[in-house]
């Protein structure tokens, strides 16, 4: 009931009802269910910009300018800023909003951070909800800002048309470290803080493992299209500084050269493939995994007891009675539990 | 089949006016995600207008304003005009810092619920969270 | 087997820097101990024992209450008030507005005009501030640090006006801008921007105001901030070298600026710890102006300091218990050997002080002036094994930490990477888990406690209302009696030499004089060097 007072509300632009939206998406399954339901239908406009990069490259500080940029040119933005859950309290401290002060008053503006919850990847769970109902109240932009964690964050490029990977001099151990992976998934380079010494060699780095990248074929798992996107698509490498917005027009300039790319090659098949195949997978996995909770927990399922001592009793091994329970799952989802 | 343990404590910590005594409002923010709350700390010398707009896009279920400057009369009452113009009823408002007590009656009627000046500790403000959200 | 006569009441014992205190301190704790090379007498190298060779038996402390309130017409009344019963300096805190640079009536303003300190926005103002009294006469401390250069100029116009030629004026600005990146936040400008304004002020008043306090070093506020005692000294020292490498780097020499640098520091609870904290301090910055920087005047090699009180320690609960907290913290400041004092107001903990209260917290001052006896010698704790030992630890930590902030590239690079603001941030939260966990006492709050937490019949001061509006209507009715056409030329000309490398005391100057607000300079300034934005440091 909720739910439909609110689509009624965020249909005629409500923001706060857009934001109670986002936090029922968040808080649970059965509610993103209902909300993809009814505002599914309205997406598709938006162009999604992920930005990644470890701690201290400057995320926050570019979205701040790339928000100003988009606003001066009359269009509207929505920000998902993610930041991590702490793995021992389950809390979070969600600080990305204080570099973006500028803007957020804007009308056109709407910031909204989220903590990952303990999902790997740089994003959160919701984050593919968050940006549906996002897309759908009419943002011609969302950008999603990762988590940041220094691990390699490759959720981000699995779901934008254009992910940005962020840098700073003097961090070229860690792009050696796990440059297979960023090599794979960005689709431009942005040196932060580019009055440092050491930007120029930043440069040079990047643009020689681009080299060495074009020649050796990585084995893409996840993304095996990106490997026909790539061919015809060298990621840029543009130096910046966030903070003072030196280099941010020429940034943008190669977004949209990018964004040209994606649109007018047929790259966008690739990318909706690969961006609905991974949501499919999380949709999925999620709905399983609620089941698999649901049947391993004694409370839910007092049998399961029996099942277990089955197994210490060797009368039983742990696949047999995986398969059991593996068949009630699915009935259970059959009958739509 | 809800994901009920999905449902997280969500505070917004707030410092309008334009004292820089941030230090009471980062350890209370410290503490509730401790407590496994998600909190959005808005930085210092936020205005009226800002704090709400926080409030709009973040949703939070509870909202801590942390003031040591003095000005609390002045700016309580506008953040609530504001949170009234959104129609806002929902969010479960905290004040700390220095707010006297001559002036908490008044306060109170604007819809101000907790207050909890230097030296609080800080399990009772969790505690008192816990207890008293609106939603 | 433990002996049943030794057990004791905590497995081990700690002050508020974390240190281990053991059960006695002995001779041999202190073997090394060198009295020429590390005490010295009172007034001879290294300091340690104090700066001045008489101390209190020449000359008391200065008993200075921070004061300011309401408007300047307001503000003047007081200060006439004080002069005419013997006070020879005076002390201004600013309102929050000018502490910022806006204008009173800017959005980010209200409520905030004329609380907490005199709301200043043009010459006009400080007239009024200091009309009737005579600046060649008087020396006055000003809290003001981001605009501190626009205040200076202003009292500089204020004199010029009365005939009394800068050689006479006498005073301080805390002008200390590193700190307020690091603990508390007025910053307005990049620091870069900011160091240099304040080099600016310091190659001024060399030139003509040679009895100028230039910068007050501050720890106080990075104590307030949640820092230990350790890293209270060890970030002030910091930033009292950075100031004097960018001097010494402007071309300045050393023993011509560096006798007018001063600092002031925070007394909090731990009576020994904060008496060795003052100690150490003198010691080693005598030691380092000496040995790295190159200063040969005794005047360089001093550190004079003034001191105020906890306010953090102060509690809501029942409050008369701070006036025994703020005794014990202000004893331990005249026993390190303080210059000036500042002593809290039992109520702060609950709202503005009331005159009572502020009574009360002079009081305290005067009964260890004049009835404790402590004054009587010079550090009459040298010598104490335990103080001693105390005091080369402290010495040692804060090495430690210079050691660390060296490794970052120095205060400025420090302060980017948030090394300071992490380090306070962690340490605030310890303070006060300890004191949840009962690790730390606090009597009436953790232990003993009653829950009362009234001033009984005791009076709250209350500020009008109306004075914002009255403020705000004083400012507008000046900006149409001057030539905006004159402070139009002096606000181009101050952003032509923000944009080169002039000092900016100048062109400061000539705004001021065309009545251009605090916050018009303040604002031609920040559309050349850019505004300073926090990062969210928990």
């Amino acid at each position: 009931m909720e739910i439909q007072a609110l689509v009624d509300k965020f249909k005629v632009g409500n923001r706060r009802a857009l934001s109670r939206l986002i936090s029922l998406a968040e808080n649970g399954f059965k509610d993103a269910r209902l909300i993809s339901k009814e505002l599914f239908p309205l997406t598709g406009n938006a162009y999604i910009l992920g930005i990644t990069g470890a701690p201290g490259t400057g995320k926050s500080t570019l979205t701040n300018k790339l928000v100003q940029l988009i606003v001066e040119n009359g269009e509207r933005v929505g920000v998902i800023a993610i930041d991590p859950t702490s793995p021992f309290s389950g809390g979070a401290l969600l600080g990305d909003r204080i570099r973006m002060k500028d803007n957020y008053t804007n009308q056109n503006v709407f910031i909204r951070s989220m903590a990952n919850r303990g999902r790997l990847g740089g994003m959160a769970r919701a984050t593919k909800d968050v940006i549906t109902i996002m897309d759908a109240f009419g943002f011609d932009y969302i950008i999603i800002e990762t988590v940041g964690v220094g691990q390699s964050e490759v959720d981000v490029y699995g779901t934008a048309h254009t992910t940005l990977v962020l840098v700073v001099p003097g961090m070229g151990d860690d792009i050696q470290a796990f440059k297979a992976g960023i090599m794979e998934t960005s689709d431009l380079f942005v040196v932060n803080k580019m009055d440092l010494d050491g930007a120029n060699k930043m440069v040079m780095e990047i643009e020689s493992m681009l080299d060495l990248n074009q020649k050796v074929e990585v084995s893409r798992s996840k993304y095996e299209n990106s490997a026909m996107e790539q061919q015809s698509w060298r990621p840029p490498v543009q130096k910046v500084n966030a903070r003072r917005g030196n280099g941010i027009p020429a940034l943008w300039e190669q977004i949209m050269s990018h964004r040209h790319h994606v649109e007018s090659k047929g790259v966008l098949e690739c990318k909706q493939l690969n961006r609905f195949k991974n949501e499919l997978l999380d949709i999925l996995e999620e709905r399983f995994k609620l089941q698999i909770d649901q049947i391993l927990d004694p409370k839910e399922n007092p049998s399961i007891l029996e099942d277990i001592r089955a197994i210490t009793e060797r009368k039983a091994n742990p696949y047999s009675i995986a398969e059991k329970l593996g068949k009630r799952v699915i009935e259970s989802l059959e009958n739509g539990a | 089949m809800e994901m009920s343990e999905q449902r997280k404590i969500r505070v917004v910590v707030a410092k309008p006016g334009l004292d820089g005594h941030d230090r009471g409002a980062k350890v209370v923010a410290r503490a509730l995600r401790d407590a496994g709350m998600e909190v959005i700390y808005t930085g210092l010398h936020q205005t009226p207008r800002q704090i709400v707009e926080t409030v709009i896009q973040e949703d939070p279920d509870v909202l801590c304003l942390s003031i040591l400057s003095g000005a609390h009369n002045a700016i309580f009452p506008r953040i609530m005009e504001l949170m009234g113009e959104n129609e806002i009823d929902d969010v479960l408002i905290l004040a700390g810092g220095v707010i006297p007590e001559a002036d908490r009656a008044e306060l109170k009627d604007l819809g101000l619920e907790g207050f909890h000046g230097p030296g609080t500790p800080l399990k009772e403000i969790v505690d008192y969270i816990r207890n008293h959200l609106k939603r | 087997m433990a002996r049943k006569d030794l057990a004791e009441r905590k497995k081990a014992f700690q002050n508020l820097s974390g240190m281990e205190i053991k059960r006695v301190y002995k001779e041999k704790d202190v073997n090394d101990l060198d009295y020429q090379e590390d005490l010295g007498d009172p007034g001879e190298y290294p300091f340690t024992r104090g700066v001045y060779p008489t101390m209190y038996r020449g000359k008391l402390w200065t008993m200075r209450q921070f004061a300011g309130l309401g408007t300047a017409v307001e503000t003047n009344k007081r200060f006439k008030y004080l002069i005419e019963h013997g006070q020879t300096g005076l002390s201004v805190a600013f309102h929050l507005p000018t502490i910022y640079g806006w204008e009173s009536g800017h959005e980010l303003t209200i409520g905030e005009i004329g609380k907490e300190g005199v709301a200043i926005d043009t010459l006009a103002d400080m007239e009024d501030l200091f009309d009737g009294i005579d600046l060649g006469e008087i020396s006055t401390s000003m809290t003001i640090n981001a605009p501190a250069a626009i205040l200076l100029a202003m009292y500089i116009v204020v004199g010029e006006k009365q005939g009394v030629p800068t050689s006479m004026l006498t005073g301080t600005i805390q002008n200390d801008i590193l700190k307020e990146y690091i603990a508390q936040k007025s910053w307005i400008f990049p620091p870069e921007h900011s160091m240099r304004l304040i080099i600016d002020t310091i190659e001024y008043c060399t030139e003509h105001i040679p009895k100028w306090n230039t910068i007050s070093v501050s720890g106080y506020h990075i104590r307030e901030a949640g820092s230990t005692a350790v890293q209270e000294l060890a970030f002030t020292l910091a930033d009292g070298f950075a100031y004097v490498e960018a001097a010494v780097e402007r071309g300045l020499d050393v023993d011509d600026f560096a006798p007018r640098l001063s600092f002031f520091f925070n007394s909090h609870n731990d009576f020994f710890e904060e008496i060795a904290k003052f100690r150490a301090a003198r010691r080693i910055w005598s030691r380092k102006m000496k040995n790295t920087y190159g200063a040969s005047k005794k005047r360089s090699l001093i550190l004079r300091f003034h001191t105020q009180t906890a306010g953090v320690s102060l509690q809501a609960q029942e409050p008369e218990n701070n006036i025994i907290r703020v005794t014990l913290q202000a004893l331990a400041a005249v026993l390190g050997g303080t210059q000036s004092l500042h002593t809290n107001s039992m109520d702060e903990a609950l709202c503005l002080p009331s005159e009572k209260a502020v009574k009360i917290a002079l009081r305290t001052q005067q009964i260890i002036a004049h009835e404790s006896g402590v004054t009587n010698t010079i550090d009459p704790l040298g010598g104490s094994y335990y103080l001693e030992w105390l005091t080369n630890r402290m010495e040692e930590q804060v090495n430690a930490y210079f050691d660390k902030i060296d490794a970052l590239g120095g205060v400025i690079p420090a302060i980017k990477e948030n090394f300071f603001q992490m380090e306070i941030a962690r340490a605030a939260y310890q303070y006060q888990k300890d004191i949840e966990n009962n690790d730390i006492k606090i009597v009436g709050v953790n232990m003993q406690r009653t829950g009362e937490d009234s001033l009984g019949g005791m009076e709250i001061l209350k500020i009008d209302d109306k004075i914002g509006e009255r403020q705000v209507a004083r400012l507008k009715k000046v900006k149409s009696n001057r030539d905006n056409g004159e402070v139009a030329r002096a606000l181009r000309e101050l952003e032509s030499t923000a944009k080169g490398t002039g000092n900016l005391m100048y062109p400061i100057l000539d705004a001021v004089r065309s009545y251009a607000s605090v916050g018009e300079i303040i604002g031609t300034l920040k559309n050349v060097f850019g505004e300073y934005k926090e990062d969210a440091i928990f």
